[in-house]
This record gives C-alpha cells, structure tokens and sequence, in this order.
C-alpha cells in the first residue's frame, strides 16, 4: 500500500519532469527538471531493490553529469537566459509523433508476457541467504569481478560469466575519454589565444 | 516495546494500526532526524560566533539567553523570518525560489544514512557510505541553481566557483573515503563503526600510515566541499559581496546555511565514523560494557533500559567527536586566509588527487605486503576474522541472524525527498543480536569460495 | 495508482522518459538540450533493465547493465560537451542549427 503510493508518486514526478524538460525553452530549467527526472528515477530504483543502482545513479547521473551540463550551459551562454526557441508548429508536430510512437511502444510492450514475471524478484530467488533483496552490492562487486554467487550457488551446470572483462573495456574507454576530452578542451583555448 | 527491535516493529505490534505502521514509523524517523537538522546549526551557529570571538580577542555574543548567549542563534533565527521575501526582478523565479530547498532537501537526507549509534539509523543501507556520498554532491546543484538564476553578476560568478570546485573535490573525498573502507571490507557505516570497539589502537586512523595520511586529507577536503574557508570561493565576501547567496534576504538565505552546518556535521559525522572509532569511547573495557549491555538481549526491562543508555552514551560520544571536527573547522575559518580560485584548483587537481590515489593504492597493499611477506601483524587482529567470531558466537548463542527482515524495507520505502531519512527500517532502539552487520560480508565470502570450486 | 508489482509499470515509466528524450533530441535546436534529450532516452532504458532484473529472471545482470549506462552516459556527456564547447567557440552560438559549412 505505502509502496505502491510511493511508486506512483516517484513516476508521475519522473514522467512530468520529463515533459517538462521537453517543454520548457530555457536551457537551465531544462537542467533543473531534468534533476528531478532523474532523482525520482533513483527513487524508482531504490523500491525496484536495486540499491547500488539508485546510488550510482544519483551520484554519477545527477551529481556528476548534470553538473558538468550546468557548467557546459554557463560556459556557452551568450546572454542571461538563453532562450532558443522551438518553432511551435515543430512542437505540435512533435508531440504528436511523440503521442503515437508512446502508445505504439507501450501497446506492444504490454502484450509481451515476460518469462518469469510472477513479481518475485530474482535477487531473492537466488537461494541464498547473504543476498537479501535490496542489498545489492556484494553481489554487484563480486559479478564485476567475475564472480556470480547469485547464479552459480543454486545451479550446477557451467558458471556464469561475471562482467570482468567488460568493467576492463569500461575503465579503459574512461581513460580515453578523459584524455580525449581533454584534448578537445584545450584545442579550443589556443585557437581562442590566437585569434 | 522492550520486545521489539525498532520502531516499526514496535508499531506493527499494533493490530489497530492495519500495517500504517510503517508509515508512522517513518514519520517518527523523519521527526527525528529534522530535529538533528534543526539543532545542528542551531549550535554551531552559535559556536561559530563565540569561537570567532574569542579567536578575535572580543566576547563574543553574551546577551541572549544568560551566561554564553546560548539563544543567539534562536534571536537571528527569529530576526530572520520577520525579514521579506525578496526577488529581484532580474531572477528566474521559479529556479531562484527553489534553489535553497535543493540545499536544504540534500544535506538533510544526507543524515539518513549516518549512524548516531550502534543500530541507530534510520536506513541501514549496505552500501550506505556511498549513498551518503551520492546525496552530500547533490548539495552543489542548489548553489549553482542560486547562483545562474540570480541574475546577477557576482551570484553568477559563485555558482560557476562552486562548480568547478565541487565537480574537482568530489573525487579525493571519496578516494580518501574509501581508504577506510578498503581497511573495512564494507560499505555498510555501522559495520565499519562497530568495527572499531576496543582501544583506540582499534579505530582505523591507527590502522596503517596511509589510513592516518589518509584522514587529514579527507578532513581538508570535507572542508573545501562543505565551502568552508580558506575554500569559500563561492561566496568570497571581500570580492564577490556575497557570492552565490548576494540576492538572497530572510528565510531562504538562511536555508543555505542551515544546510550548509548540516552538511559540516555530516561530513565531520562521516569522519569519525570512518576514522575516529563512530560511537565507541576508544577505551577497551569500557567499550567492551557497553558492547555486552547494548547485547544483554531484550529480556527484562533492566537489561533494556542498560542498552538503551549504552546506545544514548554512544550517541553522545558520536556527537562529541563530530562536533569537535565541525570546531575545528571554525578554527580554521578564522585562522587561515582565503585562497585565491586558481590556488584552489591547485590545491585540489595537482596535489590533493595525486596524494589521495597514493594513498589508496598504499591502502590497498598494506595487508597484502605488510601482513604476508614481513608477517608483521600490524593490528591485533584482522577485521574479518573479528566478524567472523561474532557471528559464530551469535550462532552458538542462537539468536537467528535477521538482518534482512530490516534490510528488505531500507531500499524500498525509503527514498523520498522529504520524508525519506525514515524508511521503515529501523532506528533500532535495541539491538539484542551482537555483530549484527558482519553475517551477511561472511556468507557472501563463503558463497565465492563456492563459485571458484563449481568453475574449476 | 500505478502498482509497485508489476512490470508493466515500470515499462510505462521507461516508455515516457523514452519518448520524452526522443522529443528533445528531435525538437530542441541548444546543443545541451540535445544532450539532456540522449540522457533521458539511457534513462528510460535504466528504468527497463531495473524493472527486468527486479520483475524476471534476468537477476543481477539487468542491474550490472544500468550501472555500465550510466557510466557511459557519463563519458559520453563529457566528450560530446567538449564538443559543443569548441562549436560555440567556432560559431559564437550553441544552436545545432547553424552547424551547416558541411552542406554544399
């Protein structure tokens, strides 16, 4: 009961936030609904149990990312309060678009029967018991490290794969983005000291 | 009530209250935990105005409220709300209205997750050091929402301060707070903190070199994150009148501040959870009787009553420690000079980044190469093997380890914006079960052993 | 009220930030506001890959999942915002519009 109440409070907060980015012009208040977007998505994650997630998400998406696009807005901003409008009849258009491609996506979503979709969380079904649901990490650490106590304990065909080497591929396109990313910087400030 | 183990169960008990418990148990956390939000600054405001006194050779405030002028703080508070509401007709409205509740919203849920005292926390989250961390960055994002949407030159220049300064400490703070965690092998504070029982030998500061390097650098760059001085850049007064909060008047002015003591005790609370032992006294046989009355069991109302006084003792050491680090960084307000931004940075990018991953790395190898090829036992005994003789004790003892029963709510109901530090888990007001937080570290270890056979 | 046990909510819930941010790519001519339409669209495949790993026997895998998106969003915001940094230095404006010297 309370759950459910507090499901439906986080995803109407996410669903009208998320218009709301679509609506409003300026880029700030983009960035500010976007926060709330994305924070009542977290939410949404904590009820799903998925408790490293909703951290990570708040930590990386909200705390990080977003910053860096607030940043990014006041670094390009040549006015107050950039406003770039949107042609209104490109807004209908669109909106319009937006309306039938929703109700196609859901209608065939919704006739999709998921396999083993009987609301019992697969966390808990793992069978054993330092995985309780909503206590995430340690299987989490454990599977980026190669390891999956969550599918192996129970099962006694081939182990699962863990995500090793992907965490691997991640940590070094990370590294390159970095130094791409910085390059990108500073190739703009010498242009800019020459001119 | 002496039966129960928190106040959600206690409240369940309560056939009457057809399963709203949960939910009047978490209004009474979120009751709690405002007004440790409320007091904090309360006290500290005060203190920062008697320290800054005294460091200045005057008094101080002596006035209001007998001896100290211990209700100044109550007097701005009052002074404050008569002030008016204003908006300068250059803001964005909607953005300049909401910007202090951002601030406000995140340094107090911050406090949902830090334990006051052994099973005293609203969320016993096992990763709960990180969501602690995740909720402090978004603090930043109210600043920088003050300072755009001010319309205002200097608000703006204090805004894009705290964001590249905040966007750069929030990495060796988390390195540095996860050094004590490597030391740990846990996410979960109240593990790490009930880690620390016995002499102060046994809190992690004295765990290794790096540990000890370590927890200087976390504090400084605590201090930078909260924007206290010599890091206040984003509302250098003597350049930017008032930095990100100069067209700010009345209550919502004074919402930044209260978030910005909260956010100093949290982070000072972190600290001495991490470092300085959390709610243990750091004397052996001391702690050890707390340890045994807060484990007595629920029994009788005397061995209640002793764990509740245990937990509240606890309580009063955690707020000792914590207040002590929120006075020294007073001290240093009004002792240091401002840096300069670019300084700042430096401080932050050239040498605070590289110290803190040397550190980290150093950490990390410690117990490989200091307890394996020089077999020095550097510290009485490893953590893990601690854990792992209270949960055998616990077994033997047959009290059934039940963290889940807690746990399974601390994910789900808990993460609102508002109401959240409350989830229906527990501020456990006793815990009969000893070493509660090590079963499940030690099962999952088994549990990997497992995985290694069935892949060989 | 939406209920908490079923996966079709939550796939509701994805659907709407998906669409959403596909709106925003398509209509917003700010560069940044482009960006924040792509952090919806990952968004809304986040809440999809939670719902699974919660609502079927996809396990852990839907969660390590969310977690390498949300990294990579991360990565990704960071280049393409270096990259909307040195248009607005070439253009002296942010509007994607403009970006036309390629066209013959």
């Amino acid at each position: 009961m309370g759950q459910s109440f507090l499901f439906t409070f986080f995803a109407l907060s996410t669903c009208l936030s998320a218009i709301a980015v679509v609506v409003s012009q300026t880029v700030v208040r983009m960035a500010f609904w976007l926060i709330i977007s994305l924070g009542s998505t977290a939410a949404l994650f904590f009820l799903a149990e998925a408790d490293f997630v909703g951290a990570a998400q708040l930590l990386v998406y909200v705390g990080g990312t977003l910053v860096l696009l607030v940043f990014g807005v006041m670094l390009t901003a040549s006015g107050p309060y950039l406003k770039i409008a949107t042609a209104p009849g490109e807004t209908i258009v669109a909106g319009l678009l937006g309306m039938l491609f929703l109700f196609m996506v859901y209608s065939s979503v919704g006739d999709v029967q998921w396999v083993g979709a009987e609301g019992v969380s697969a966390v808990k079904s793992a069978g054993d018991g330092g995985l309780q649901p909503g206590n995430t990490l340690r299987p989490i650490g454990l599977s980026l490290f190669g390891l999956r106590p969550d599918k192996d304990l129970d099962g006694d065909g081939p182990a699962a794969p863990g995500y090793l080497l992907p965490f691997e591929i991640v940590s070094v396109h990370l590294l390159v983005v970095l130094i791409g990313a910085a390059y990108l910087a500073r190739a703009k400030r010498s242009r800019a000291a020459n001119q | 009530m002496l039966a129960a183990q928190s106040i959600a169960e206690f409240l369940n008990s309560f056939t009457w209250l057809n399963g709203y418990g949960y939910v009047l148990a978490t209004i009474v956390h979120a009751l709690l935990l405002i007004h440790v939000f409320a007091i904090s600054p309360f006290a500290f405001i005060w203190l920062e105005r008697k320290v800054s006194g005294r460091i200045q050779d005057r008094l101080g405030p002596t006035r209001v409220g007998g001896l100290f002028g211990w209700l100044q703080s109550l007097a701005d508070g009052i002074k404050l709300i008569q002030k008016e509401d204003l908006c300068p007709p250059a803001a964005d409205s909607m953005l300049f209205r909401s910007a202090p509740y951002i601030v406000c919203v995140s340094s107090f849920a911050a406090f949902m997750v830090l334990p006051f005292s052994h099973g005293w926390v609203a969320v016993a989250a096992d990763c709960g050091l990180f969501i602690l961390l995740a909720i402090l960055s978004l603090e930043v994002f109210g600043i920088i929402m003050a300072g755009y949407s001010s319309g205002s030159k200097w608000s703006l220049f204090g805004g894009m301060r705290e964001a590249a300064q905040m966007v750069s400490y929030e990495i060796p703070l988390a390195i540095c707070a996860l050094i004590p965690v490597v030391a740990a092998g846990s996410l979960n504070l109240g593990e790490i903190g009930s880690m620390q029982r016995g002499w102060i030998g046994n809190w992690f500061l004295f765990h290794d070199p790096f540990t000890f390097i370590a927890f200087f650098v976390y504090f400084v760059v605590a201090t930078a994150s909260c924007k206290r001085a010599p890091f206040d850049l984003a509302e250098a007064e003597s350049e930017l009148v008032g930095g990100f909060h100069t067209e700010y008047s009345g209550m919502r002015w004074s919402f930044f501040f209260m978030g910005e003591y909260a956010s100093m005790f949290a982070v000072c609370g972190v600290a001495s959870v991490l470092f300085l032992g959390g709610w243990n006294t750091g004397i052996g046989p001391i702690d050890d009787a707390l340890y045994q009355a807060r484990a007595g069991g629920s029994g009788s109302a005397g061995e209640w009553s002793a764990g509740y006084l245990a937990n509240v003792l606890g309580a009063l050491v955690f707020a000792a420690k914590a207040s002590f680090g929120v006075f020294v960084q007073v001290w240093l307000r009004w002792t240091l000079p401002r840096l300069r931004i670019d300084q700042v940075m430096t401080t932050c990018l050239k040498y605070l980044v590289p110290i803190s991953c040397f550190l980290f790395l150093g950490a990390t190898a410690w117990p490989l190469v200091f307890r394996q090829a020089f077999t020095i036992t550097t510290w009485n005994s490893p953590v893990g093997d601690r854990v792992g003789e209270g949960l055998q004790e616990a077994r033997r003892a047959g009290v059934v380890p039940a963290a889940g029963s807690q746990e399974s709510e601390s994910g789900s109901e808990s993460e609102s914006e508002e109401v959240e530090p409350a989830s229906a888990a527990s501020v456990q007001p006793v815990s009969p079960m000893p070493e509660l937080p090590g079963e499940a570290s030690s099962s999952v270890v088994l549990s990997a052993k497992d995985v290694r056979e069935v892949s060989q | 009220m939406l209920a908490d046990n079923n996966i079709n909510s939550y796939l509701l819930v994805g659907a709407v930030l998906f669409v959403c941010g596909v709106i925003c790519m398509a209509t917003k001519r700010n560069g940044i506001g482009v960006l924040m339409g792509v952090e919806l669209v990952l968004n809304g495949a986040n809440v999809n890959f939670v719902a699974f790993s919660k609502f079927t026997r996809l396990g852990l895998d839907g969660q390590v999942f969310s977690l390498f998106v949300i990294v990579l969003a991360a990565a990704e915001a960071a280049v393409a915002l270096a990259i909307a940094l040195n248009f607005y230095n070439n253009h002296l404006t942010i509007d994607v519009d403009r970006a036309s010297k390629l066209r013959g």
